[in-house]
This record gives C-alpha cells, structure tokens and sequence, in this order.
C-alpha cells in the first residue's frame, strides 16, 4: 500500500469518484439533457443563426466533453499529489513546491 | 493537370510517407510489436489515437448521413465524441495502471479465469472483423473512383500496404504511421469546409460559418452568382427549403426522443468498449499520460467532429441549389454541372425525368426525380462548390488515411488476441518470445486476406454489422470493464453470466430484427420504441443487472484480486505496460 494509511486511501477514493460523477453528470445534462430531452424547449432560444437545442446537439456537447477531460487531467493530478500517489518522483516540482512552502509561510 | 493524376501523385507522396515510417520505426521485441515500448509521447498518441479512431465511416459517410438526417445526425457526433469522456475518467487511467496489452488480458486477470479470457477474445476478434471489412471496402471505392481501377485492385492494393507496415511495424510503426495519416486527412476536412465556408458566409471557421447569415449573393457550384439567400441566417434556409421540398425540418429531425436517446447511449459506450482504442491507452509511459492522451485525443477528433455537421448542411444548401436552381423550378440536364455527370458513371446518382421537363428536380415528395447516394458527399462536396482540383485529390487521399489507419489498428488487435490471449496464456503456454511475434504476425495476414476478401465480396450487409459491433462492444466489454473497477467484489461468475447475458440478448435482437424478419424493423414493433442500433445499451444494462445479481449469490472475489483492484486506483508505481 503506497498510501500512509487505510484511511488516506479511503479518503482518495471517495474524493476522486465525487469529482467523477460530478464531471459525468455535466456530461450528461448537455448531451442527453440539452442535446437530447430538452431540445425542443431550447430550440425556442437563438444563439445567432443556431436554435440552442440544436447547437448543443451538433456543437456545445462536443465543446464540453473537451472541457470536461481537461478539468479532469488538472484535478486528478493535484490530488495525486496531494495523496503523494503521483508517478515522477525526480522530485524537482515537489522540491519547488517545498520552497514555495517555506516562503510564503 | 487532371484531377485522376493529381490524385495519383498525391496519394502515392502520402504512401511514400507511411511506408518510410514503417520501415524507420520497425518493430525489434514483441514488447515494441503490442505497445511500442510504452514509450509514445501524450500528443503524438492522441493524435494515433484519433487517427485510430476516425475511420472511413466517419470521414467518408459521417458527413453525408448528418446532410440526409439533420438533427438527428447528432446521435452520431455526441455519440462518438461522448464515448471519450467515458474513456478517460473511467478507464483509462485505471486500466494503464493494470499494465496489460489488451482487454482480453484484463478481462482474465481480473476476474481469474480463462473462460473469461476467451469470451473476451472472441468478442474482440468479431468487433474487429466487422470492422476491418468495412475499411477495406471504403479503400476499394476511393480507389476505384478516382484512379478508376476496378475495386478489386482497389482493395488488392489497399490490402498490400495495411499489410506491410501492420505486419512489420506493429504497434510502434502504426502509432507514428498513424500521426502522419491524422495530418493527412485532417487537412483534407479542412481545406475544403474552409474554402467553402469562407465562399458562403465569409467566416473563416466553418463551425461558426453554418450559424451565420449567408453571404450577399454567394458563388454557387457552377461559378455563377446565386441571388438568392442573403442576409438569412444558413440553417434558417436550410429549414425553409426542407419544409417546402417536403422533408422534416433540418434542424429537428425525425427520429423519436428515446430511439436518439438509447442510439446514442450505445455508440457512447460502444466507443468507451472498443478494444482497438483502449488499447492505446497501454502505450504512454504513465497513467497521468493515458488521462492526458485521452484529452489530446478528443480534441484532434472534435476538430473533425465540430466541421463535419458544418459540411453537412453546406453541402445540403449547394446540392439542392445547383439541382433545383435558384428559383426552384429546376436545371435543365444539359446544363447541369459537373459533378453529377462524374457520379452519375460510379452509379451512385441517378436522375429518372418523371415529368418530361428536362430538368431535374430534388424533393422529399412524389416530385423527386433524383437518387443520391449519401456516401458521397464529402468526397463530392469539393466538386460541388467547383473547388481546385488539388483540393478533390487531397480528400481522396484523406479518405485512404482514414481506411488504413483504422484498419491498421484493428488488425493488430486481431492478432495480439490470437497470439498473445488465445495461444500464450491459453493454448501454447510455453512459446518463446519469438514465437509468439510470428504467430502475432501470422495471425494479422490471416486476418487481412479474409478482410480482404470481404471487402471485395462484401457480404451485402458491412453497414447493417457496424451497429451490430457497437452493440457487443457496449453489451459485452464496457460493464466487465467498469465493475471490474469500481467493485472489488465483483467475481468471476458474476462477470462471465453478464457478458454472455448482454451479448446473447443484443445479437438476439439485432439478427432478427436486420437478418431473420426486416419487415418486422419498424418503430410499431420495437421494444420501448428502441431501434437495433440502439440496442446495445439495454444488453449493457441487462449485462449489469446479471452481474450484479450473480455476484451476489456466489460470493466475493477472491482477497489477492480484491488487493489488485485496491492497487489499480492510484497512479503510484505504474511500471511499463508488460505481458507477464
């Protein structure tokens, strides 16, 4: 077990399936929500030439869907992080980080 | 210059290019034959990635279908696109983690079993197939029509070249041969929905092109001036003129809420389950690069996925405006323009003068006098807006990039099932490492004469099987998978009943549906209204349902799995991926 203790890894667990499923239930609200069950009600909003029910289905979701991945890569890895379980142990980041601590206290 | 020797030359200089990859990067281990030493850069794997992924399907026909569907077509794009979230947050990481080449070897070890294993090579090796033949069909038709060969040749020399640098290079070869083909064919998407857009509504991004009003007056197909449209909103016209010609509005479609839903539900975990794109996750050196690879990888696929729609209703303004002309009364034949005369030779356009006008006309109604097929408009498309002939070539050689590329990765999936899950860790435990590369490679030019020759003999069903892959994939694979994460209890029994639970009930409906009794596919006589491409996502639910209820009755998996779940949900200590 890399982790301290039990506990730690209880706790990096739960926090990473929270920010899962929050992320997974954006990813669906914009495209079975938006794109899919609600899109006729949308449709009665323009966003220029596009009805919004429309633009979700065939644009907005994908535009999401990339954001969402990027929220997760930069999420993941701070609590990697702060579950010391992250990968590089060349340490020069973490060293930085422990200098940043140090002056700012 | 012609556009046929344009296109020679232009596919030949990319052939060039794949095949120097190849040779440059040949394989030297069976380590560097699976996953290229685990040792494939974040981007240049993304880009293998949606190189992988981007098959003739969605580069030739994508576009074309969404033209003919309107909104409806978004089942393809959210679809496609939405399976990758599931991807990323949940599998990914994890299964790089685990280390292993393949989802057989996952499927096997995780749930300690051989049955397991080979349930899940057979599934992988029937997905893959499905596809392959496809592929190489969609080779075969661009050759044969812009170098005007017969498609046998056509498929007998796109089978050669997949063979080459999948057989030599493996998994190394292909991923950088693949990065070579995703600049290839993205550049062929593009150049043209730029051109085109730019022609039509003065934006210079397509995706922001199809939402804007229409150019005062812009060049329609046969260089004149149309009149008409400006200062309206593109979809707006595009709503009006389906209305009048009597099909569905454009932007609402006539497919029912829950059949978009379940379809797209399918293809989302069809694509999360297909084992050719998971197993690209195994070639980046650490799980922090498998979520980032999944992150580069979408971008480079919604790069085409966001122009496609924008092609799509460009190309259905241009096809019914240089058809039915600009005052809707029709173009007399002999004028009409090019490019339906070139596709009137390949068959795929045919015009039946039902009023003994002269002219052709376009419509959803009993005016029709048109049939067009809609495979081709992104390879018409250029020809229809009287684009420059290299910019026709460049999409041609885009749609082999695509075929090849896909097939490429398929075929290795094939053979490392066979080779390395099937014979290493079932039949033949004690081959050596030398051995097993032959066999792997043995088993890949097996499997591409049998594409190969259901490319040139196809079946009459390649794209009724397309669904019918998404459904096993999202049926069979993605609910072993997840629970096999996210529950450490999940055992063996519960597993093995559930795959063969939701494959037996997706196939079950799919063959009697397309196969045993088509009259019977209509909406009246689905369940809930749920269409066989859409399936798939009640197998998927059944297969969870009977996993979970088995597992139940039968007991916990065993403590060593349990600690090896435990031990695949941080990223610390991943070493490279490794067969043993």
């Amino acid at each position: 077990m890399s982790f301290e203790s039990e506990k730690h890894a209880d706790q990096y667990w739960k926090e990473n399936l929270r920010m899962m499923l929050t992320l997974l239930s954006i990813w669906f609200a914009v495209s079975f929500g938006a794109g899919i069950l609600f899109v006729e009600e949308l449709n009665t909003i323009r966003l220029g030439g596009f009805k919004l029910g429309f633009w979700f289905a065939q644009q907005g979701s994908i535009y999401v869907f990339l954001a969402l991945i990027v929220v997760y890569v930069v999420k993941m890895n701070k609590l990697d992080r702060k579950y010391n379980v992250h990968e590089d142990h060349e340490e020069p980041e973490e060293f930085e980080e422990a200098l940043e601590e140090e002056f700012t206290q | 210059m012609d556009i046929q020797t344009l296109t020679i030359i232009i596919v030949l200089l990319t052939f060039a290019l794949y095949i120097g990859i190849a040779i440059w990067s040949r394989a030297g281990s069976t380590h560097d034959f699976y996953v290229a030493s685990g040792g494939v850069n974040p981007v240049a794997n993304g880009m293998a990635t949606a190189a992988d992924w981007m098959s003739a399907a969605s580069f030739i026909s994508m576009a074309g279908l969404i033209s003919f569907m309107g909104y409806d077509g978004a089942v393809y794009l959210m679809g496609w696109t939405g399976g990758y979230v599931l991807l990323a947050l949940c599998l990914a990481p994890y299964l790089r983690k685990f280390g292993k080449f393949t989802v057989p070897a996952f499927i096997g070890d995780r749930y300690y079993s051989n049955t397991a294993r080979t349930v899940a090579v057979i599934c992988a090796v029937f997905v893959c197939f499905t596809y392959v033949a496809g592929q190489m069909r969609g080779v075969g038709v661009v050759f044969s029509r812009f170098l005007e060969v017969d498609i046998t040749a056509g498929v007998v020399i796109g089978m050669a070249i997949v063979f080459f640098y999948a057989v030599l290079g493996g998994m190394k070869g292909i991923t950088y041969t693949q990065v070579a083909q995703y600049c290839v064919l993205i550049c062929a998407y593009l150049v043209p929905a730029i051109f085109i857009s730019i022609m039509m509504t003065g934006h210079v991004i397509p995706q922001i092109g199809f939402g804007s009003e229409l150019n005062d007056g812009f060049l329609s197909a046969d260089g004149s001036l149309s009149a008409d449209g400006s200062g309206t909103y593109l979809l707006d016209k595009l709503d009006g003129l389906s209305t009048e010609l009597g099909f569905a509005e454009y932007t609402s479609g006539t497919k029912s809420t829950i059949d978009v839903f379940f379809i797209t539900a399918a293809l989302m975990v069809g694509t999360a389950g297909l084992p050719h794109v998971i197993v690209r996750f195994f070639t980046v050196p650490k799980v922090r690069d498998a979520r980032k690879s999944a992150g580069w990888a979408l971008l480079f696929i919604a790069l085409l996925y966001t122009t496609a729609p924008a092609i799509a209703s460009f190309a259905r303004v241009n096809m019914i405006d240089t058809i039915n002309g600009p005052d809707a009364e029709g173009i007399a034949y002999e004028e009409a323009p090019g490019w339906i005369s070139n596709w009137e030779n390949t068959g795929l356009i045919s015009w039946e003068d039902k009023n003994d006008d002269g002219r052709m006309f376009y419509s959803g109604d009993e005016r029709n006098e048109m049939t067009i097929d809609r495979d081709i408009m992104v390879l018409a498309n250029p020809e229809i807006a009287g684009l420059p002939a290299w910019v026709i070539a460049l999409v041609a050689a885009g749609g082999i990039a695509a075929a090849l590329s896909t097939s490429a990765g398929l075929l290795l999936v094939i053979s490392t099932s066979i080779s390395h899950d099937l014979l290493k860790r079932n039949l033949m435990p004690h081959i050596s490492d030398k051995q097993e590369l032959r066999y792997a490679r043995i088993a890949s030019a097996v499997a591409i004469c049998i594409a190969g020759y259901l490319g040139i003999n196809p079946p009459g069903f390649v794209a009724q099987v397309v669904a019918f892959a998404f459904g096993l994939a999202a049926s069979s694979f993605f609910p072993a998978i997840i629970l096999g994460i996210f529950s450490k209890r999940m055992n063996k029994e519960g597993a093995i009943a559930g795959m063969i639970a939701g494959i037996t009930f997706t196939a079950a409906y799919i063959i009697y549906f397309k196969f045993i009794n088509p009259a019977a596919n209509v909406p009246e006589s689905w369940w809930f209204g749920i269409s066989p491409e859409g399936i798939g996502t009640l197998g998927m639910l059944l297969n969870f349902a009977v996993a979970i209820g088995v597992a139940k009755v039968t007991g916990d998996a065993p403590k060593h799995v349990q600690e090896m779940v435990a031990n695949i949900r941080f990223p610390k200590g991943a070493g490279e991926a490794s067969a043993h």
